[in-house]
């Protein structure tokens, strides 16, 4: 059982009051694109065993998008950050840091740091 | 600004017509019909705080609570959004103020009494009957006076927020009236009291 606190309305709810919505930051290849990168932008997800980035929407809450760092393997939380962001914010990567120190960053949307 | 008002043709009835389960441990009485005006826009802007006041009589509440006295009333609904309440007769002559008071501003307000169910249960053991059904800690501690909570009654979304002690109003999607009302009653069932609350 994940708890997850939404930023945009602060409530602690347990996981069946919020949606997945899947690996974050992903890059979007459309039109005018190569058919490998569409197909990837579309199909290819990572699966890791470890840090996470994912989507989640508080659906029976305030509605909002919002964006989760977790451990797949552990289900600890990192943290929860805003939904506008393209890469994940420095303090979650701290965070993630200080509770992973061999991880090593594969920022999606962002490279690798 | 979005403005939609209802004809006023007919007798407004509410969902579950004021039916009321008094068996249990907690007494259950769906209320209506209730007045309610969703109000979208910048929480944070003084029209909007202006407007639901000014309406309501009461204070703007905080982030996740409400303020509500008797029929009226303003719950905190998401970071851009108000549930304004008032009684089902003032509806169309709020909605009008809130419209005019808005002018150009973007925002909404729809009237949205006729798609919502409100409920009151009552009684001692409140905080666990709700309990059953929600995935929210509901002790003292945790759930205070003035707190307005958004989340699911088992299979439904819902809102709640505590009226005192011994009495908790709940706002749910009327289609789902029934459902909630049974919900309600079998959390109430006549010796199922828990004790742990
Ligand atoms: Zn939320």
């Amino acid at each position: 059982m994940l708890m997850l606190t939404c930023p945009c309305c602060g409530v602690t709810g347990e996981e069946t009051e919020f949606t997945n919505g899947g690996e974050a930051h992903l890059k979007r290849y459309g039109p005018g694109t190569s058919d490998l990168d569409f197909e990837a932008y579309l199909f290819l997800r990572d699966n890791p065993k470890g840090v996470h980035f994912e989507r989640w929407r508080h659906t029976y809450g305030c509605g909002k998008w919002f964006h989760v760092a977790r451990c797949t393997m552990t289900l600890e939380i990192f943290g929860t950050y805003e939904a506008h962001v393209t890469t994940p914010p420095q303090e979650i990567l701290a965070k993630i840091k200080s509770r992973r120190p061999d991880w090593i960053a594969r920022i999606p949307g962002g490279g690798s740091e | 600004m979005i403005l939609m008002g209802r004809s006023r043709m007919s007798e407004a009835v509410s969902a579950l017509d004021g039916l009321v389960w008094d068996q249990g441990i907690a007494r259950i009485e769906e209320v209506g019909p209730q007045g309610m005006i969703t109000l979208r826009g910048d929480l944070g802007s003084g029209t909007i705080k202006d407007l639901a006041t000014g309406v309501t009589s009461v204070d703007m509440p905080g982030q996740s609570e409400a303020n509500c006295v008797a029929d009226r009333g303003i719950c905190w609904m998401s970071p851009d959004e108000l549930l304004i309440l008032c009684s089902y007769e003032d509806v169309a002559m709020n909605l009008q103020r809130i419209q005019k008071g808005l002018g150009d501003a973007h925002a909404l307000a729809v009237d949205v009494s006729e798609a919502r169910a409100t409920f009151r249960i009552s009684g001692d053991h409140v905080r666990e009957v709700l309990a059953k059904l929600v995935p929210v800690d509901l002790s003292t501690e945790a759930f205070k006076d003035g707190m307005f909570r958004r989340t699911r009654m088992a299979q439904v979304p819902a809102a709640f927020w505590m009226c005192n002690d011994h009495m908790v109003q709940i706002v749910c999607f009327r289609s789902h009236a029934q459902y909630v009302f049974d919900l309600l009653k079998t959390a109430a069932a006549p010796g199922s009291e828990v004790n742990l609350l």
